[in-house]
């Protein structure tokens, strides 16, 4: 095993696709002569060339468009959006053509587009860089969205989705990119719609995803430490939602606590929360719990941002919460 | 702007399609309102009559391989480009021998095999698409064009402004065609645009653009002709500004209220048929023999097209949610690493 950064397997995936296969071609803003706004295109202007490696000028809803044209033209373009809310320039194109021409033109063309953004705060970017919001794009059918956690997942799920003939649009959590990790050799285990579970547990699951992993396995470290033994599951998509492995777990441990860095109303851990009572109710010994990230603006103060966003002592007060209520 | 251009080298074979084609058009549009009338055709319904002349002339300038991005009133492009009158119908019908399944309805014709990508029907939404299916094509050296069509509602649209940077940036092979019908639904061209001449603004991206008189076919003809093959050429994209008028409401239901029946009086008397018919008699091209044979083979062809419609099944409620993604095996290498 060897330690990498996120962002070297970031990289080192994007390297791959882009040797692997003349189709593949990365667009976006500075990705080319800037090296990439988190750096995980340096250098590739200059290995690849400028008619794969492309600059893009500030214009979210024509580049993404015309990823999706070029992926009906038989490309397979991976577009890098610099951070989430500026994705929101492109959700026309999202929703509107991406998403909805293979089932609008009654299965005639596929559109085989990787969108790659970062996502979450935690770097005091405020309430225009920081937000989560992955779950509005897992609430659009069409479309696959999944969020790796871990160096092999960043490293390896690049190349699942290029394989993908539907758009697959891959979350990267911004403070995730300095960590290091060990990259694992065995990637069987790697898929782009399995939910993985990270720690076995018997009292609680904790169920989470991307920026907020690491969050949750340090406070089960901590709950371990007084007895509570957290079972912690990765979901890595979140569209689709793999609730065979959440509702596996939930059936062993009869609780659960959903981590979600984004706003709880109509969150993510909204969704999990109400399939679990829908299909996994008579397991529950308690309320499904979740925490999120406070419903403000991310505020840039460091502070008042650390109160907005899930943290491991939040986690580990709820699950001691959650399991006060039956003890 | 009373006399059409000289036909001048066409040959009289093809200067009898473009009648044909618009008629074609007319026809089909008219029994279209007919059957909405009946129920038949439900949703939206854009009719495309007093624009005939563009599609026709802009068209029949593109080969098999070249792709049309059309908008939401392009039941017009959709004839002119092949894809037969009875999918069409059927389409609109909501059948599943409709063009799109019976998925898209009037605003969401495609046909992949012809290359022809919607049937958009957000307003500016297409020219992002044509960007990249041009983008493809340029990057497999595939000596293709891919032609824009859009109106002048779109031109407010950021869509426009970025779409044209970035293609004139990337010199990609898009022949982004305006469709000016002097209305974004309802809005006057003054109204919504600080300066109304929207081929002037391909300047500022360094694109070559013309207007053209949008109500004589051989006029667009001519210059979407000489658009295709600079745009073909690889000299990069290229704009041109159709001027023409819808002579029906902006859908079936519209009391319009934003326009005057004079002004709508003036621009029938422009009618691109008509003016086209009186240019062909008097180059001696076209016999009262000839145009009712035309109007009968029509006729003929209108009558199968919503006989196909309406012996057409309805795709089965099962089949509700197929192809939301692709399946499993057709066209990829989805597995495991």
């Amino acid at each position: 095993m060897s330690k990498i950064t996120y962002r070297e397997a970031v990289r080192a995936g994007l390297r791959d696709a882009l040797q692997s296969d003349p189709r593949v071609f990365l667009m976006g803003e500075d990705v080319g002569r800037y090296g990439g706004s988190y750096a995980c295109s340096k250098g590739f202007l200059d290995e690849f060339g400028p008619e794969r490696i492309r600059d893009t000028p500030l214009s979210e809803g024509t580049f993404v468009g015309a990823g999706i044209g070029a992926a009906l033209g038989g490309m397979r373009p991976i577009v890098e959006i610099m951070t989430v809310n500026f994705s929101l320039l492109a959700l026309d194109q999202i929703v509107n053509n991406a998403a909805t021409l293979r089932h609008m033109t009654g299965g005639q063309v596929s559109v085989p587009l990787v969108v790659r953004m970062a996502t979450g705060g935690g770097r005091q970017l405020a309430a225009q860089h920081s937000h989560s919001l992955e779950v509005w794009y897992a609430h659009i059918p069409g479309i696959k969205v999944v969020a790796p956690a871990t160096v092999t997942d960043a490293r390896y799920m690049l190349q699942l989705a290029l394989r993908e003939p539907d758009p697959v649009f891959i979350f990267e959590h911004a403070m995730l990119y300095p960590m290091e990790g060990e990259l694992e050799e065995n990637r069987s285990a790697i898929t782009l719609d399995r939910a993985v579970v990270r720690r076995p547990g018997r009292d609680v699951t904790l169920v989470t995803y991307g920026g907020s992993l690491g969050k949750c396995l340090n406070a089960a470290e901590t709950l371990a430490g007084n007895g509570i033994d957290c079972e912690v599951i990765d979901l890595r998509s979140l569209r689709p939602l793999d609730m065979e492995t959440v509702l596996q777990s939930v059936a062993k441990t009869h609780r659960a606590v959903i981590v979600d860095e984004g706003w709880r109303t109509c969150s993510l851990a909204a969704e999990i929360s109400a399939q679990i009572m829908e299909r996994g109710f008579y397991d529950l010994d308690a309320p499904v719990a979740r925490v999120c990230s406070a419903e403000v603006p991310m505020p840039y103060a460091k502070h008042l941002e650390d109160a907005a966003l899930p943290q491991p002592e939040r986690i580990i007060t709820t699950v001691q919460e959650l399991l006060a209520r039956h003890d | 702007m009373n006399t059409l251009t000289s036909i001048g080298r066409i040959d009289p074979e093809n200067a009898m399609s473009m009648l044909y084609e618009m008629t074609r058009i007319r026809r089909f549009e008219e029994k279209s309102a007919e059957l909405y009338g009946l129920g038949k055709i439900r949703g939206f319904l854009h009719l495309y009559i007093g624009e005939e002349a563009v599609a026709v002339g802009a068209l029949q300038c593109l080969t098999p391989d070249d792709a049309i991005v059309a908008t939401y009133r392009e039941h017009g492009h959709a004839l002119v480009r092949g894809i037969p009158a009875g999918a069409i119908m059927a389409e609109m019908y909501g059948k599943a021998n409709g063009c799109s399944r019976g998925r898209g309805g009037s605003m969401h014709l495609f046909d992949a095999g012809r290359r022809f990508y919607g049937g958009n029907a957000i307003v500016g939404g297409g020219l992002p698409l044509a960007v990249g299916l041009a983008l493809a094509d340029k990057m497999q050296n595939r000596k293709r064009v891919t032609v824009c069509l859009f109106g002048d509602g779109a031109v407010a649209e950021g869509a426009f402004h970025e779409s044209l940077n970035m293609a004139a940036l990337w010199k990609l092979p898009v022949l982004f065609l305006c469709e000016n019908n002097r209305y974004a639904m309802g809005t006057a061209i003054e109204r919504h645009q600080s300066c109304p001449d929207i081929h002037r603004k391909a300047d500022a991206y360094g694109i070559p653009a013309e207007v053209v008189d949008g109500m004589d076919v051989l006029a667009v003809a001519q210059a979407t002709s000489l658009a295709v093959d600079t745009v073909r050429s690889g000299a990069g994209p290229h704009l041109l500004e159709a001027r023409t008028y819808r002579f029906r409401a902006h859908s079936m239901y519209d009391a319009e209220l934003y326009r005057n029946k004079d002004e709508v009086e003036q621009w029938k008397k422009r009618d691109p048929i008509n003016l086209y018919v009186a240019r062909l008699r008097e180059a001696a091209v076209l016999t009262d023999g000839d145009l009712s044979a035309v109007e009968a083979k029509i006729a003929a062809e209108i009558d199968e097209a919503v006989a196909f419609a309406e012996s057409g099944e309805w795709e089965p409620l099962q089949d509700l949610t197929k192809d939301v993604y692709t399946p499993q095996g057709v066209g990829c290498e989805r597995g495991a690493l």
